[in-house]
């Protein structure tokens, strides 16, 4: 009985075997840059040493946490959350006026050049984006401190030792390098809106704000709820290009500038710090897979075409 | 048009011009900073409008330790053997993920998916890219990490194959006898031509900008990609800036000008293929753009 079933799956499978063959360097690409990674973060309850790898290290239970939780935890967490909120609530309002603005523009050439240059800022790695920022904030060459703070009798500023500065210039850059792509987005579901709502609201006397109010929101909501969700779900991760190349790595800047994955990053180098490192990773992983599968579920609930799953 | 439209387009027409220009300056004070002399920049700063103009930087980058020549060629063959690479494993996977009777497909689906979910993040991974595949230093470094096979690119291209190729076309395929690797590439490649182009254009975009794998592996300045040698150019000014003016001696700094000209000839591929190709680019993103 068992036999002859497993003749009959193999029997359905035979004509996919080709199929089957296609999958098989992707499949194993995946399980090793994807799954074993997954299963090596237990190296975060271990005393990892190179020469043992990870799987012989001695087990050390929470002292990894232990550290990493006494020392910097609620820093870098605050500073992580902190700047992802800040980034959700004004992208998400900036994207979207800056979508409804180009869906109300008349000329189709127009439309197209204004998202078209939108985009570039973000389609320019942040190696040089942070070359871009230190041409305007380098403390002896840098246009601010040479061209604009004299127009106004201001003492040029060393912007690469002054923390206080630096929760707005990133907030700036990641605005600068994300508002294009979020509002083609946004853009994408308002022209998808039945032109006929618009009309019929013409008709009835209806101004730009009442449509705008009435027709253009309610119909993106969807679209809002979602993405905003998503990046709930990734609020425990950080761009580290962001925290880390556009500060220029800045010692004096850490207080402002320190994310997790900034700080997952340097207690790599500096290698006595692995450990920390490797639960400051765990923390993140794990938090960060709950806050999906959340984000999801609050998702499906509300608009369950929009659930990533 | 009335009045009160009028009104609109002209604010909207603002708003936008200054969104525009809030985009476009800080290349244009890169591009110029590169050409312009290095007196100049210890003067009076970089600037729109200097007042001596030069082409020292782009000199001074070709002579240098600074092999930006042969970082170029590096970021080339990776990018275009990397996006080869990917594409061929994205279509890999993604075309009989598409294949809606295959046994077993779930499962493969479900190992593409979570992927996105749930990830073991850096310190795992650089342990093993290290000590189990000794990627320090190889150009294995620059392709394999994290970037040759991305679940979202795959679930996109699987839409694509189950929406826009007719099942009749793969039918007739099998009825003359082809075999399904003779379909897939005589038979559903072609039409799918359009989503093959923004697959590899976004991989391509991806492969030219990472610094990241650099950053992680390779620290042989022979081996440089651009981002890497403009990442090291980077870490070098930063250095410096906290040394005594006798610790300075002896130390290659790129001039002023030069890091300019360098993240410009970095940005310009992307510059240059963009125009072109921004149809496909901007698609792409509005097609994943939700679930991204």
């Amino acid at each position: 009985m068992k036999s002859t079933k497993k003749r009959m799956a193999f029997k359905r499978m035979k004509p996919y075997l080709p199929f089957y063959i296609m999958m098989l360097p992707g499949t194993i690409y995946l399980l090793i840059n994807n799954y074993i990674p997954m299963a090596g973060l237990v190296v975060a309850f271990k005393k990892y040493s190179y020469a043992k790898g990870i799987w012989k290290s001695k087990w050390i239970g929470m002292d990894n946490f232990r550290i990493f939780f006494n020392t910097d935890m609620m820093k870098v967490i605050a500073n992580t959350l902190g700047y992802n909120a800040v980034f959700i609530i004004l992208s998400t309002v900036i994207s979207v006026a800056v979508a409804i603005l180009i869906n109300d523009i008349k000329a189709e050439k127009m439309k197209k050049l204004f998202q078209t240059i939108f985009l570039v800022p973000h389609l320019i790695s942040i190696v040089i984006i942070a070359y871009l920022a230190y041409a305007f904030l380098a403390g002896e060459t840098g246009f601010l401190n040479n061209s604009i703070l004299p127009l106004f009798g201001i003492e040029p500023i060393t912007w690469y030792s002054t923390s206080k500065y630096w929760p707005f210039i990133l907030t700036f850059v990641y605005l600068w390098k994300q508002f294009g792509y979020n509002a083609i987005i946004y853009y994408a579901t308002i022209a998808g809106i039945d032109p006929t709502y618009y009309e019929a609201a013409s008709v009835d006397g209806a101004g730009i704000w009442t449509k705008i109010r009435c027709i253009t929101l309610p119909e993106l909501k969807p679209t809002i709820i979602t993405l905003t969700l998503m990046s709930i779900g990734r609020i425990f991760y950080s761009d580290f290009g962001l925290f880390y190349q556009v500060p220029m790595n800045s010692g004096s800047l850490i207080d402002a500038t320190q994310t997790i994955d900034t700080y997952i990053y340097r207690g790599l180098i500096n290698n006595s710090n692995i450990g920390m490192s490797s639960a400051a990773c765990f923390v993140q992983s794990i938090l960060g897979f709950i806050l999906v599968l959340t984000s999801n579920w609050v998702v499906r609930k509300i608009s369950k075409e929009n659930a990533l799953f | 048009m009335s009045k009160t439209s009028k009104i609109y387009q002209a604010v909207i027409y603002v708003i936008m011009f200054t969104l525009f220009v809030i985009c476009v300056l800080p290349f244009a004070l890169m591009i110029v900073g590169s050409f312009t002399a290095e007196t100049s920049i210890i003067r009076e700063g970089y600037s729109f409008t200097p007042s001596e103009w030069s082409l020292d930087s782009y000199k001074y980058l070709m002579s240098t330790n600074y092999n930006i020549m042969r970082s170029y060629i590096i970021s080339a063959c990776v990018t275009a053997f990397g996006t080869a690479l990917s594409l061929a494993i994205t279509v890999s996977l993604a075309y009989p993920l598409s294949r809606e009777k295959m046994p077993g497909r779930n499962i493969f689906a479900f190992l593409v998916f979570f992927t996105m979910l749930f990830n073991g993040g850096l310190i795992p991974s650089y342990i093993m890219w290290t000590s189990a595949f000794h990627i320090k230093n190889t150009y294995a470094a620059y392709i394999f990490p994290n970037l040759l096979a991305k679940a979202f690119y795959i679930m996109m291209m699987r839409t694509y194959f189950t929406t826009s190729i007719p099942e009749a076309i793969i039918e007739s395929g099998r009825v003359e006898g082809a075999s399904e690797f003779q379909i897939l590439f005589k038979l559903v490649l072609p039409l799918a031509k359009p989503i093959l182009v923004t697959v590899g254009l976004l991989v391509g975009i991806g492969y030219w900008n990472d610094w990241q794998n650099g950053l992680y592996y390779v620290n042989e300045s022979s081996r440089y990609s651009v981002q890497v040698l403009l990442n090291s150019m980077l870490k070098a000014v930063q250095a410096t800036a906290d040394m005594s003016l006798s610790e300075l001696k002896g130390v290659n700094l790129p001039t002023n000008g030069a890091r300019m000209a360098c993240a410009f000839m970095g940005i310009l591929p992307i510059v240059i293929i963009y125009p072109f190709t921004q149809k496909y680019i901007i698609k792409g993103i509005t097609i994943g753009g939700v679930k991204g």
